[in-house]
């Protein structure tokens, strides 16, 4: 029948609970399977009424919230113990009892919001947020006081005329026909939508600005704010020269910090002596410490090629003859006053790395520029390992 | 066999359970007396766990009684009466507690002089803790419950026969009435009878906690008879998986909460890391106590929430018994684990004694010979409360 083509479904409004469950009971015993019934308010008793198992979305639920209680915890451990070893408050490394309430926290996030997301997957069929009983005389009455049954056209044993009669024959009232909506078409650049857009950002910048320009500093809230003491580059009426910051008195050594006698002086009268040893563990933190703040201008190797693409003159290659001529004292004294366009490293590398970058220097320079006893010495542990390295 | 007109049909319970019931209690405090005679202080502190037990069953059913009536429930009306019977319990902890008074001084370590003088924090605690006080607080906490015990359950029985309702109107106002003079009491009682047992240390929030499990308790217990009773038909049969699945949800929820308020302790007094609290639980951490603490976690939350979790397991009523009796013995196996490792001439050491054992058992058979008694003169169902049909008529 041309007239069915288009036809979503038949509802019928009843008055009372218990009409519904009644209705719900019969309909379900007259073999339909593609019905639904709509209440103002949960009904007890509707689920066995219309024959309903248990809904399916407990699944959503304990997967997703079991999923996100994993991976939250692991992701801490991972953070805490793995990515970014770090002792807090003397805890253990892997504090598993602090990642207990978040743990928590994640599950029933992950829990809800998957719960409220699944049920309108499966309820609207997403991405479509139309019902077809949506623009019905129906769906207003159920959502005051009214208690309806849909039975849908795709129910097998679907027949128009018969169904209407059924749901009246069961007390049914106003039987109403539900169409398909017509397809719908999102047009997201409608002007109505664009202006709501403008609207929404205008409204949330100037949110944010009141919020934090204003509402911070209304008085109950800035007791952090004013407090009787001096901030940073604050004035002071208290020391006679107003400045509420104070320089360390002339001669003060910080802790643990020996001053280096050469202080701003391109050439030192007495070098330095380089107190280390070149043992293998402190060449390595020299690599380290080498990669870290010296390779960016001078290169991986110190052959002057920088990393840095232009953006800060190269620095000069340290292989050359008047720094392997250098004594250890003098390039030290380069890394603590700088030279020229090279900045003073004395604040961001202490002291004995100092040393151990230097020594990690020499071993690049004897890299490039190896005596021929140096081969003799690498057969002879390749030998031992039974590996070819010079290859 | 008079039926009333919502179809309860009153049956006797069986007079076996009176020789069962009365064959528990006195194998149980026989060989209670005789381990007072032993080794008394041993002896007192098993039978201050069993006592605490049964303080669990009687407040925390007269709690969901209260509770019922003060917002409204109607689905537990059907078996109310089941909780007011375990409530019964209540005006006997006034004769139960006679043997821990005089036993106080092999309890308690702050009624020594000498203990009390070598802490200036017990020193501190004098006020409040101090034998008089003591004794007038516990006697006036179980005589004020006594009160509000008599009150509801006896308007409770007077609807049986008048069906005024007017009746419940009053139990409504004395039940909301109840609930925070409960709150205050119960937490009075968490600390005086199982906190000062270790008086150095102190946790504010011991009274939610022991709160959590008495109610947890209340419910299990609640949950097993009704299904025990139900199944052999003394109730009514309207009382379905429907009911026992509410059940189930609410021991659900109640192992939950027990395990918030269990960890909120610890995690605090664990971020904190001060000796005067970590203490506590380094007494549950030596030796075989470390194992009893890890059976908590596991006995307490780990199983009763998994195996609660699942919908279907709330609807059977063979399981629901199950883990009914699992959370009884769970919360005896708690009280256990909070009395015992405070007891210093132990060494702080675990040692396990078979007086443990016996007192459950008179616990058990004085519970079951309360109940026959109870059942024999009144209605297993409060035929007259006007909640009732709506409670039988229950639909999930
Ligand atoms: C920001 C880039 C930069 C970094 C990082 C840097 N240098 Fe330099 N370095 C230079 C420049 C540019 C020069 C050339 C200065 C000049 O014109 O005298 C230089 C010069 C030198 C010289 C003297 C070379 C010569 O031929 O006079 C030495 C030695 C040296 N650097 C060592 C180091 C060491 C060791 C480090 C690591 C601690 C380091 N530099 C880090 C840019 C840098």
């Amino acid at each position: 029948m041309s007239e069915n083509k288009n036809l979503n479904s038949v509802a019928a409004l009843f008055d009372t609970p218990n009409k519904i469950i009644n209705a719900a009971k019969k309909v379900k015993e007259a073999g339909y399977t593609k019905f639904d019934v709509n209440t103002p308010y949960p009904v007890h008793g509707m689920d066995k009424a219309m024959g309903l198992g248990q809904s399916k979305i407990g699944y959503v639920t304990l997967f997703f919230g079991f999923a996100g209680a994993i991976f939250i915890f692991l992701f801490m451990g991972w953070t805490m113990a793995i990515n970014y070893p770090y002792i807090v408050g003397g805890k253990p490394l892997f504090p598993f009892q602090a990642f207990i309430p978040i743990t928590f926290e994640v599950t029933v996030l992950c829990g809800s919001i998957a719960t409220v997301v699944g049920m309108l997957a499966v309820f609207f069929n997403l991405p479509f947020l139309n019902h077809p009983i949506h623009d019905s005389n129906y769906i207003k009455e159920v959502s005051i006081d009214k208690f309806g049954v849909v039975i849908e056209a795709q129910d097998p044993i679907f027949e128009r005329d018969k169904v209407t009669e059924f749901l009246k024959s069961l007390g049914g009232e106003k039987i109403e026909y539900i169409n398909e909506p017509e397809k719908e078409e999102f047009k997201i650049l409608q002007p109505k939508f664009i202006l709501f857009l403008v609207v929404v950002a205008a409204l949330t910048s100037f949110g944010t600005f009141i919020t934090l320009n204003k509402l911070m500093y209304v008085v109950p809230f800035n007791w952090m704010d004013n407090q009787r003491k001096s901030n940073p580059q604050s004035e002071t009426n208290f020391f006679y020269d107003g400045y509420a910051m104070r320089t360390p008195v002339v001669g003060t050594v910080a802790k643990e910090f020996m001053p280096y006698p050469y202080q701003g002086q391109a050439q030192p009268e007495v070098p330095l002596a380089n107190p280390t040893l070149p043992t293998e563990q402190l060449l390595k933190m020299g690599q380290e410490k080498f990669l870290t703040f010296c390779s960016p201008c001078h290169g991986n190797y110190a052959q002057g090629v920088s990393r840095l693409k232009g953006q800060f003159p190269p620095g000069p290659t340290l292989h050359s003859a008047k720094i392997i001529g250098y004594s250890d004292g003098m390039i030290y004294n380069i890394i603590t006053n700088g030279q020229n366009a090279m900045p003073s490293y004395a604040y961001q590398i202490p002291r004995e790395q100092r040393w151990a970058i230097i020594d990690y220097i020499r071993v690049l320079q004897r890299a490039q520029n190896p005596n021929p006893s140096d081969f003799q010495a690498i057969k002879e542990l390749n030998k031992e390992s039974g590996k070819n390295a010079v290859n | 066999m008079p039926s009333t007109e919502v179809g309860y049909v009153r049956r006797e319970l069986p007079e076996k359970l009176k020789t069962i019931g009365l064959s528990l209690f006195a194998v149980g405090t026989g060989l209670g007396i005789i381990g007072f005679l032993i080794n008394p202080e041993r002896t007192s502190l098993s039978y201050l766990v069993t006592f605490m037990f049964l303080v669990s069953i009687g407040i925390g059913s007269l709690f969901l009684v209260a509770l019922e009536y003060a917002v409204g429930a109607d689905w537990s009306t059907p078996f109310r009466r089941i909780s007011e019977f375990l409530a019964a319990v209540i005006p006997f902890l006034l004769i139960l507690v006679i043997p821990l008074l005089l036993n106080m001084r092999n309890i308690f370590p702050w009624t020594h002089k000498s203990i009390v003088n070598s802490s200036e924090l017990l020193k501190g605690k004098t006020a409040y803790l101090n034998i008089p006080f003591f004794i007038i607080r516990s006697l006036g906490i179980f005589i004020i419950w006594w009160v509000f015990y008599y009150f509801i359950i006896r308007n409770s029985r007077k609807q049986d026969s008048s069906k005024d309702q007017l009746l419940t109107k009053k139990n409504v106002n004395i039940s909301s009435g109840f609930i925070p003079v409960f709150g205050l009491s119960i937490t009075a009682i968490a600390f005086d009878w199982m906190m000062s047992l270790e008086p150095n240390w102190f946790s504010t929030i011991f009274g939610v906690y022991y709160f959590s499990g008495t109610v947890w308790c209340a419910l299990a217990a609640l949950t097993l008879i009704v299904i025990l009773l139900n199944e052999r038909g003394y109730l009514h049969r309207k009382i379905d998986s429907e009911h026992y699945y509410t059940l189930g949800l609410l021991m659900f929820a109640f192992t939950v909460f027990w395990a918030y308020i269990a960890f909120s302790q610890y995690l605090l007094i664990w971020y904190a890391d001060l000796p005067d609290e970590t203490i506590w639980f380094m007494h549950r951490w030596i030796g075989p106590w470390k194992i009893v603490s890890l059976a908590i976690v596991f006995t307490h939350f780990i199983f009763p929430f998994f195996y609660l979790l699942s919908y279907k397991v709330k609807m059977q009523a063979k399981k629901l018994k199950f883990i009914a009796i699992w959370i009884l013995c769970a919360h005896l196996l708690d009280l256990y684990w909070l009395v015992m490792p405070g007891m210093p001439s132990n060494g702080y050491q675990y040692y396990f004694s078979w007086t443990d054992l016996v007192f459950p058992i008179a616990g058990v058979g004085l519970l079951i010979l309360i109940f026959k008694y109870l059942s024999q003169k009144y209605n297993l169902l409060p035929i007259g409360d006007p909640k009732l049909q709506r409670g039988l008529d229950f639909h999930l």
